[in-house]
């Protein structure tokens, strides 16, 4: 609670000052940094006792003992365990202190959950190079062993501690939760009350922990409430569009409409003459308008009447884009960078008896975060601190960010995290354009701002899944066994433009636009993918399930008709092309639980069946999908759809259930409806009437399975998503005979489709 | 309507005064005039729902309602639904563990609520077809339709 403490402390007094006085918080990024354990209390302690004395003397009443910067325990039992995930919706913050709370065997009901600070690496996400940075479906997964081990190290020091008030050998004492026991003697010591005396060793204590197939749980695996649902039900909760900050006024930012188009002129004469306006800020990459209220910010944007410079995307359209993309992946010439490389390809496709090709398209894909985008930022007049309010996707990120566009150290940014209203990828950029607004506008003004983007803001400055060609071709020997498998992916560039740092130690392989494309389950053994990025100037981002959402789509498509083109059902086909490894077995599983759940064998009349399978980065999931089509219309609709998951240990069961169905209908708005197109560079949607997500009535019936294996925890958070495109492909062709091989599969495409069908059948 | 305007409304009760716009919706005059910021901007054109209030008892989509048509009316917002969270809702929305991101079930919740005045026992189709106008972008729909059903029963 050390920095928490200090953090809202901190927040109070800035709040007070707002406007005139931003605090330094350098005390409070203490030396954590660059001590994985913490251990030494005297740290934080000394940081406190400097930082904020004040909180010394608040905090007399209640003794506590820091245990490592994830535990601090209260002498009233309380047990305090840092988050160090964002929370937006798919449940981390109570996920991981469940982990710390299960190995340390502390009584639930006394845990109070704290969001970390960012602060330096301590917290940070071993699979991101230690940075609290929440995507990839990679929390659970990237902290489960070491949360594991901070919660053993807390119980080894709450049992030493305690074996030494009682002069008996540490190997007798034990723990029951909230407890230590000293069984022979019948005593106990609540947690609390050794927090009053603990003495915490300088060093981590040297404790490991059960193995995981023997591993005995009592919090992970089984069902507890989110502790974010009570505020979440009451309108508590507190999202960074609801920080109010005395003094802060409202910002409105009129963006380039394709990205570095800055200004060329600026009439603003309209825009001052509203009540209200306070003044109009020219930014490099738009013109921003600071007003007393929202809404005379959004009526000042609407009346400005800004021309622009050409930019690289000026001219684009999604038109042009696959003409240009399709003659891309068409051509031989070009070759890519290779995402995966197993085997000899060229040879394979150079001897095979038969090629078959197969090419794939989608549209650009938008978030739809029900939260559109905004910040609030109070810079001190100097320009030389500044506190800010956000919810991000990275904490990280975002004080770099945020301190990179003042030209200050980052020990002069004070970060509030808030809960997010959706992320989905949105809000993990690496220049968070949406958080830095505040920033910058808060500088111009020299007050506290809080920047709004309207949902028409949010769609025409948003960053899009990319558009994609994919084309995949395949040889087969003479007893049709898939020998070789070419996939080649052109789309616009993500890394480079969401994340140009991690883009440089990329060498040029874009792991947001190319996930997915590889096999591991299967058991072809040449297989070659390829990534042609096309740097078209498009806004580019990360949108649920990545690259997996297109490219998984285009091999389980493609799957499905190597299957029928052999005549073999494709659930069969598939559970043939699995290897033989444990992880292999582990899709068998899936496969086989969810054509159970579908009774797969069973035919419906005037219904299709469709299945799709994926190991998305280790978790197994296969989907099955029921639909009907009208066949006047070509409207799609997807009845039931089954699911069977194994993201090994759930941590949280309900939550990975609750997850999947948000997967799952999160994939059938990107297969069905969901399309940004764009015209002249520009993005031709606007709102929910012309970017349509599902609504209650376009939910099938939804089942998932959770196979519960003792395997290290993988993602649940998108993993269902590029099931739902393929499934639906896979099953409107079993009822039609019709092959749909582009996202979304809108009415007017499913109509083509058949017509087309219609006159080869 | 450039120029503010001073207007009384009654919100969860309590007379409120306001200077703001004519044109401003009462989504921004709760939201940042009277600090109530349990409803939410989701569109601002009446497509998602997420700023459901009760305008005199109906279900009414704030983020298109002009203050100046306002003036006078009672307005029942997530905060003044039950002072404890005790509606039958709210404890059936925990029970079911309905909300992921959270950012549209105040409007989700305003929505069902007003369902459930018209219709304590409404069936399956009838909650579906009602709650048409509100979008939650996590799809904890099935889960909103559990949590309607559990109240009904347990109110």
């Amino acid at each position: 609670m050390t920095v928490r403490m200090k953090d809202e402390r901190g927040r109070m007094k800035v709040s007070r000052a707002a406007g005139t006085q931003v605090t330094s918080h350098e005390s409070r990024v203490t030396s954590a940094g660059r001590r994985r354990f913490m251990l030494g209390t005297a740290g934080l302690t000394f940081g406190i006792a400097v930082g904020a004395p004040k909180l010394l003397r608040a905090q007399a009443a209640a003794k506590r003992a820091v245990i490592n910067p994830w535990v601090t325990l209260y002498t009233d039992g309380t047990v305090e365990i840092q988050s160090p995930a964002a929370e937006m919706g798919q449940g981390s913050l109570t996920s991981l202190p469940r982990i710390v709370a299960d190995e340390m065997d502390a009584d639930w009901s006394k845990v109070k959950i704290v969001p970390a600070y960012p602060t330096g690496k301590v917290y940070g996400n071993p699979l991101f190079g230690g940075e609290q940075y929440t995507a990839g479906s990679a929390t659970v997964t990237g902290y489960f062993n070491s949360q594991r081990q901070f919660g053993a190290q807390v119980r080894q020091v709450l049992i030493d501690n305690a074996a030494e008030r009682w002069g008996v050998p540490g190997g007798e004492v034990t723990t029951i939760p909230g407890f230590a026991l000293h069984e022979k003697s019948g005593r106990r010591l609540s947690y609390g009350e050794i927090a009053a005396f603990a003495k915490v060793p300088a060093t981590a204590p040297e404790v490991g922990v059960e193995p995981l197939a023997t591993a005995q749980f009592r919090l992970i695996g089984h069902d507890v409430t989110r502790v974010d649902i009570p505020s979440k039900v009451n309108g508590t909760a507190q999202y960074s569009i609801d920080v109010q900050v005395p003094g802060m006024i409202y910002g409105a930012i009129l963006r380039e409409p394709t990205e570095g188009a800055a200004p060329e002129r600026i009439d603003e004469t309209a825009a001052r003459a509203i009540e209200g306006v306070i003044r109009v800020v020219p930014l490099k990459y738009g013109v921003g308008v600071l007003a007393e209220t929202p809404w005379a910010a959004f009526k000042a944007k609407n009346a400005l009447a800004v021309t622009w410079k050409r930019a690289r995307g000026t001219g684009f359209s999604s038109a042009k884009g696959f003409e240009a993309f399709t003659a891309v992946a068409r051509d031989p010439a070009q070759s890519g960078i290779a995402w995966e490389t197993h085997g000899d390809v060229p040879a394979a496709l150079a001897r095979a008896t038969r090629i078959v090709e197969g090419e794939y398209r989608a549209d650009y894909a938008y978030h739809a975060q029900m939260e559109p985008l905004n910040s609030v930022a109070a810079v001190s007049p100097a320009g030389d601190a500044v506190e800010v309010w956000a919810g991000t996707q990275s904490q990280s990120i975002t004080v770099v960010a945020v301190a990179g566009a003042l030209g200050i150290p980052v020990e002069r940014v004070k970060f509030n995290g808030t809960l997010l209203g959706g992320g989905f990828g949105r809000r993990g950029n690496r220049d968070v354009e949406f958080i830095v607004d505040s920033v910058l506008m808060s500088k111009a003004a020299g007050r506290p701002v809080k920047v709004l983007w309207t949902r028409e803001d949010d769609v025409h400055n948003g960053r899009f899944r990319p558009l994609y060609v994919n084309r995949i071709r395949a040889a087969l020997d003479d007893s049709g066994r898939v020998v070789a498998w070419h996939h080649r992916v052109v789309c616009d560039e993500v890394l480079a433009f969401m994340d140009p740092v991690r883009y440089k130690v990329s060498k040029g392989r874009d792991n947001i636009a190319m996930r997915g494309t590889e096999l591991p389950t299967y058991a072809i053994p040449a297989r070659l993918t390829e990534g042609l990025m096309q740097p078209t100037g498009m806004r580019t981002n990360p949108l649920r399930a990545i690259g997996v959402g297109q490219n998984s789509f285009a091999n389980e498509v493609f799957i499905d008709e190597l299957a029928v083109k052999q005549g073999v059902d494709p659930l069969e086909f598939r559970k043939r092309l699995l290897d033989k490894t444990p992880l292999a077995q582990r899709a068998r599983n899936v496969l086989d639980e969810v054509a159970k759940m579908a009774d797969w064998s069973r035919k419906r009349p005037d219904r299709g069946l469709g299945v799709a399978y994926l190991d998305y980065s280790g978790t197994q999931v296969a989907g099955i999908a029921e639909v009907s089509v009208n066949k006047e219309s070509g409207a799609i609709t997807v009845h039931d759809f089954w699911c069977a998951i194994d993201c090994g240990v759930a941590v949280h069961p309900d939550n990975v259930i609750a997850q999947t169905e948000s997967s799952i209908v999160y994939g059938l708005g990107l297969a069905l409806t969901e399309r940004i197109t764009i015209a002249d560079g520009k993005v031709e949607q606007s709102n929910f009437f012309n970017y349509q997500v599902p609504r209650m009535a376009d939910v099938p019936q939804i089942h998932v399975k959770l196979v519960q294996t003792r395997n290290h925890p993988t993602g649940a958070g998108q993993m269902a998503t590029p099931l739902v495109p393929s499934a639906i492909s896979n099953a409107v062709f079993q009822l039609t005979g019709a092959r749909l091989r582009q996202q979304p599969m809108l009415a007017e495409r499913v109509k083509v489709a058949l017509a087309e069908q219609g006159r080869l059948a | 309507m450039s120029q503010m305007i001073t207007t009384t409304i009654v919100v969860n009760g309590a007379k409120r005064s306001v200077t703001v716009h004519p044109d401003t919706p009462l989504l921004w005059v709760l939201r940042e005039n009277l600090k109530m910021t349990g409803t939410k901007y989701g569109c601002g054109a009446g497509h998602c729902g997420a700023c459901t209030v009760h305008l005199d008892g109906r279900p009414a989509l704030s983020c298109t309602l002009e203050i100046q048509h306002v003036a006078g009316k009672s307005v029942t917002t997530i905060e003044g639904l039950s002072p404890d969270s005790s509606h039958p809702l709210q404890k059936a929305w925990i029970a079911e563990q309905v909300p992921q991101c959270g950012y549209c079930q105040s409007g989700q919740i305003m929505r069902a609520a007003a369902l459930l005045k018209d219709k304590p026992r409404p069936s399956g189709a009838e909650i579906v077809e009602y709650m048409k106008p509100n979008i939650c972008r996590c799809a904890s729909y099935h889960r909103i339709v559990a949590a309607i059903q559990r109240a009904a029963k347990e109110a």
